[in-house]
């Protein structure tokens, strides 16, 4: 690892302005960029730890039903403080990594980072999901802009992530063998104006919401209703553990199990 | 009633102790006053000229003692390979030039170009960045058929090809064996692959090289299966310095499942550069560099045919495997896919015929050698899968097939070479169906079924050639060194026991075991005895741990040891008790004279062997110590039943282990606890191997499965709850205690079951097209069979 500054500032104002150095870089539970310090394939002037700041951390439910999630909160919190009023990102939350990555690793990093086989993404897709950062507020729709890839300015901050809560949601995820990321993960949420289905792990561009299973699913909220679709393999990912056909044969899978399981 | 004590007893391992609590002192505990720390600079492609490298950046950077290329090790020895293999036609292996540090070419992502030695780590990493490299990259050999097709780039520019050797076995039956084969009734033919490994033990490897300058010696702190090899390898062939000046230590050793057997370009360095600098210099492996850097298992491309009579009765077995030697040959990298695989394709069965080929083929890939099994579970996988194939050709069970053929009469020599002294295959087989509950599979299948999963049974047998090994036969094959091993049993004036053993222990439990020997043979409490392992300057010239040898070879040598102990310490009494030694019992730990009640303690004795004031010096020397090396006459042959059960979800094609069952013929067992252990760590490792391990290179010999992100260890969750049973014990006939040897069986035996079970599942849910699916038999790759 090469030699950096560190900052752990305790407001958001704060963290915004040590984050306007040259070659800043804000680091949550460090899950990924941890590791990639210590492979020396990153060089910040300085890291600026974002788990100092109260106002990031923990989960409330809004006035309007909805449930908000502090960027810097863990996934082990999520997965406990989530489970009454959102089950399924909750259990979603409880399967990501080991009890160690769960308690460091953070929401606003996992989807700051938009790692095309995370598994935050396609909740917050699935949910419709409202990125609030310092600056703004952005719509998942707008947010993920592909692999790596999202609409986060330099030294954006997420604050917390605003998920409506839906009638019925589940998460279905086919972990890779090694790294027991997502595979192919699904996520299905049932609101009252429509059926939204996220898919994680499968595809070149990242998490995407797979249109034809919603229209199908709106219509009609049960497995038998996707049977006659597919999903092409075109720009699916085809590496060491599958080919593309088999993860655009799992995504309808994964789907219908999902939906089984609302 | 089981003993609580003794040969036999289940003993807790007195070495968790440290182990779980911390306190274990491993390589890398080891710090030595004033050491450097050693970067090394490997390469990231996997075959390149060397140009130039240019290190007066690099060598001016802060904290930089020196910087070392493959000049600093000229006319100096490269790593030596320990057995030399004799091809069809009479020719000896190739044998290229192994260097410490790459010269003139890079062979393979992850062979070291410079060592960076810095007083600090992150010192040799910063200027590691500043070397300078020319490298020309040249075209990549990594598939072994092609490697060996005309044309192809060589990775030895001295070599003519990439051919180590085309070994044949045994040659004289060849012609037999084709005619056999094309007199058969029915011939199944099977082709495979037996992926490659990459070992994972916990630790990874860490090597220390000290050197003081006052008495000229040398010591290396290493992370090894056998110091008294590395210090004759290194030693002798390297760095040409001679035994008493040169002290290998391997101390607590986290996992060594063979990669921990071999002699290491970074040891070599270590105790080399020590010299140089006068300095201690310390390394110590990331995980990413244990993935290209510690030798690799497996890696065979076989086929395989079985020939069978009207009757189903096998008739003969042929083989033609490509084996990977990688880009060196690593210690006993020649051996594995020759002496310790060709040597076992007999396995439980009276094959009249068999005939061996192998091609030992150079690439750009990290050299493999043994590992876990060695050999013999690539022998073992495709027998028992080429067995349950010819069962389903043939509309036969295939637990029936294999009754029928199998050896039942002992000692019974093999048409390749061995000589079986006990076993019963039989027994273990109806100890597997009893502990498997086999009769109840159907109803098992039902359940599945109902859930919408398929679900499989596959069985196999197993043998294995254990106790490694009788030195004049293997010397007779090539080995270049002697595989007995050695024991020194030091009473102490008080009766407590040290026993130096040349067998290391690296969680196998010897602490444990061994001295439950010779408290059994002395009568006294276990607790009196320790083992002292791992340093050549405290335990005598033994051979080390691998093959599943401890027991039945160093621990031969205990025994011996511990009889002329006796036999001392009876002479001894018979002096205290003023009776004739004819006269002296030895039992409980009290010497006793037959017909009376005189008798004298354990204690008596050896304080009288220290404090020899009425003791018989003008008949014995005083003391009580005594060394034996023992040369085992022949292997020991442990074998066994598996059965696995598994569910595959047609959906996914996501296997899942539900059952699985071994019984083992082990001889006799020491202790019980630290066997079953044994099996266990092995089947996992088997299960891993069958399901998800694998160890992959693009065409470009870039390593794909890297980390641990695309190399998949098994986990807790992807095994179940085993069976295991060792009840059936035919004593090894020709080592004193009849013992066989455990450590491998569980990842040689295990693998074809799985598969069979796979197999099972699949044709039972109507894929009958599917015959064989390729390790790791992966959810894409079950899905693609079932789809193809």
């Amino acid at each position: 690892m090469y030699n950096f500054d560190f900052e752990k500032p305790s407001t958001i104002a704060d963290a915004v302005a040590a984050l306007a150095a040259d070659e800043a870089q804000a680091l949550g539970g460090g899950q990924t960029l941890i590791p990639t310090l210590k492979q020396r394939l990153a060089s910040p002037s300085k890291l600026v730890s974002l788990t100092g700041i109260a106002e990031m951390k923990g989960v409330c439910k809004n006035d309007d039903g909805s449930l908000s999630i502090g960027g810097a909160t863990n996934h082990a919190t999520v997965a406990s403080e989530a489970a009454a009023a959102y089950p399924a990102l909750a259990a979603l939350a409880a399967n990501i990594g080991d009890p160690a990555v769960r308690n460091r690793g953070t929401i606003g990093g996992s989807v700051a980072n938009n790692d095309p086989a995370a598994c935050y993404p396609s909740a917050v897709l699935a949910s419709g999901a409202t990125v609030v950062t310092n600056a703004r507020e952005i719509a998942a729709d707008d947010y993920f802009q592909g692999m790596f890839t999202t609409a986060l300015d330099e030294g954006e901050i997420i604050t917390s992530v605003r998920f409506p809560v839906p009638q019925a949601a589940n998460y279905q995820k086919f972990e890779q063998p090694a790294s027991r990321f997502a595979m192919v993960g699904v996520f299905v949420a049932k609101y009252a104006d429509g059926v939204r289905v996220a898919v994680t792990g499968a595809s070149e561009e990242g998490v995407f919401r797979w249109s034809e299973a919603e229209a199908a699913l709106s219509a009609n909220f049960s497995a038998d209703a996707i049977d006659g679709l597919s999903v092409s393999a075109d720009g699916m990912i085809n590496d060491l553990h599958g080919s593309g056909a088999y993860r655009a044969h799992l995504v309808k899978v994964m789907t219908k199990r999902a939906v089984a399981a609302c | 009633m089981p003993k609580d004590s003794g040969i036999g007893a289940s003993s807790k391992r007195r070495e968790d102790i440290r182990f779980l609590t911390g306190t274990g002192q491993y390589t890398d505990d080891i710090n030595v006053h004033g050491q450097a720390h050693v970067y090394f600079l490997r390469s990231d492609i996997a075959h390149g000229k060397i140009n130039k490298i240019d290190t007066a950046a690099a060598s001016a950077m802060p904290g930089v003692v020196r910087i070392f290329t493959g000049a600093d090790f000229e006319g100096i020895g490269g790593l030596p390979c320990g057995w030399q293999v004799t091809d069809r036609f009479g020719e000896v292996m190739k044998e290229p030039a192994h260097p410490v540090l790459a010269q003139g070419k890079v062979r393979h992502v992850g062979d070291p170009i410079c060592a960076v030695v810095a007083d600090t780590l992150e010192q040799a990493k910063d200027a590691a960045e500043a070397i300078e490299l020319d490298i020309t990259e040249l075209p990549a050999v990594v598939d072994m058929k092609k490697a060996l097709a005309a044309g192809s780039a060589k990775v030895h520019d001295d070599l003519a090809d990439n051919l180590c050797y085309d070994w044949g076995f045994v040659e004289d039956n060849r012609d037999a064996v084709d005619q056999a084969i094309k007199n058969a009734a029915h011939v199944t033919t099977l082709e495979l692959v037996n992926n490659r490994l990459v070992a994972n033990p916990m630790e990874p490897r860490v090597a220390v090289g000290d050197y003081n300058r006052a008495n000229d010696e040398s010591t290396l702190y290493t992370t090894s299966q056998n110091p008294h090899v590395i210090r004759l390898l290194m030693g002798a062939f390297v760095l040409g310095i001679p035994e008493h000046k040169l002290r290998v230590v391997a101390p607590d050793v986290g996992g060594g499942f063979g990669t921990k057997i071999f002699h290491y370009a970074e040891e070599a360095f270590c105790t080399f550069a020590a010299r140089q600098i006068n300095r201690a210099v310390k390394w110590t492996s990331s995980r990413s560099e244990a993935f290209m850097s510690d030798a690799h298992g497996r890696d065979h491309v076989t086929k395989i045919e079985l020939a069978l009579d009207a009757d189903n009765n096998f008739t003969a077995v042929r083989t033609e495997t490509y084996a990977n030697m990688g880009a060196y040959l690593s210690t006993f990298a020649s051996s594995v896919p020759t002496w310790l695989h060709g040597t076992l394709m007999a396995g439980n069965y009276k094959t009249p015929l068999i005939y061996v080929n192998v091609k030992a083929v150079f690439t750009n890939t990290v050299p493999v050698d043994a590992y876990r099994g060695a050999g013999r579970p690539e022998a073992t996988f495709q027998l028992e899968r080429v067995i349950d194939k010819a069962a389903r050709e043939l509309g036969v069970d295939p637990i029936a097939l294999r009754r029928q053929n199998f050896i039942t009469q002992f000692p019974y020599a093999t048409p390749v070479a061995l000589e079986y002294d006990t076993g019963d295959y039989e027994a273990t087989m109806a100890k597997l169906e009893e502990i498997a509950d086999l009769s109840g599979f159907e109803a098992r299948r039902k359940a599945s079924e109902a859930k919408g999963k398929l679900r499989g049974l596959g069985v196999n047998c197993y043998i294995e050639a254990c106790g490694i090994a009788p030195s004049n036969l293997v010397g007779q094959l090539g080995a270049r060194a002697g595989l007995y091993d050695a024991a020194t049993v030091r009473v102490n004036a008080t009766g407590s026991i040290s026993v130096m053993v040349g067998a290391h222990s690296h969680g196998q439990g010897h602490e444990t075991a061994f001295p439950q020997v010779v408290a059994e043979m002395l009568g006294i409490d276990e607790s009196m005895i320790d083992i002292v392992h791992g340093d050549s300057s405290k335990i005598p010239f033994g051979m080390g741990t691998y093959g599943s040898r401890s027991i039945a070879v160093c621990g031969s040598a205990m025994v011996r040891a511990t009889e002329k102990i006796i036999n001392k310490a009876k002479k001894i009494a018979s002096h205290l008790l003023e009776a004739s030694e004819a006269d002296i019992e030895l039992k409980g730990g009290q010497f006793s004279v037959k017909g009376t009640d005189k008798s004298c303690a354990w204690g008596d004795v050896t304080l009288a062997a220290y404090v020899p004031h009425n003791y018989p010096l003008e008949d014995i020397e005083p003391g009580l110590e005594e060394t034996a090396f023992y040369d085992p006459a022949n292997f020991t042959y442990p074998s066994g039943a598996y059965a696995c059960e598994v569910e595959v979800d047609p959906d996914t094609g996501k296997v899942t282990v539900e059952r699985f069952s071994a019984a083992d013929d082990f001889g006799n067992v020491i202790n019980p606890m630290i066997v079953t252990g044994q099996v266990h760590g092995g089947i996992g490792q088997g299960i891993g191997q069958a399901l998800l391990e694998n160890c992959a290179y693009d065409e470009n010999g870039q390593l794909l499965s890297a980390s641990y992100m695309d190399y998949a260890m098994p986990r807790a969750s992807d095994v179940p709850f085993y069976a295991v049973d060792h009840s059936c014990q035919t004593p090894c006939t020709h080592n004193p205690l009849g013992v066989k040897g455990c450590g491998e069986a569980g990842a040689i035996g295990s693998p074809p079951a799985v598969v069979n079970a796979v197999i099972d599942a699949l044709q039972s849910g109507g894929h009958t097209h599917v015959t064989h699916i390729d390790m790791p038999v992966s959810p894409s790759r079950v899905w693609a069979a079932m789809n193809g």
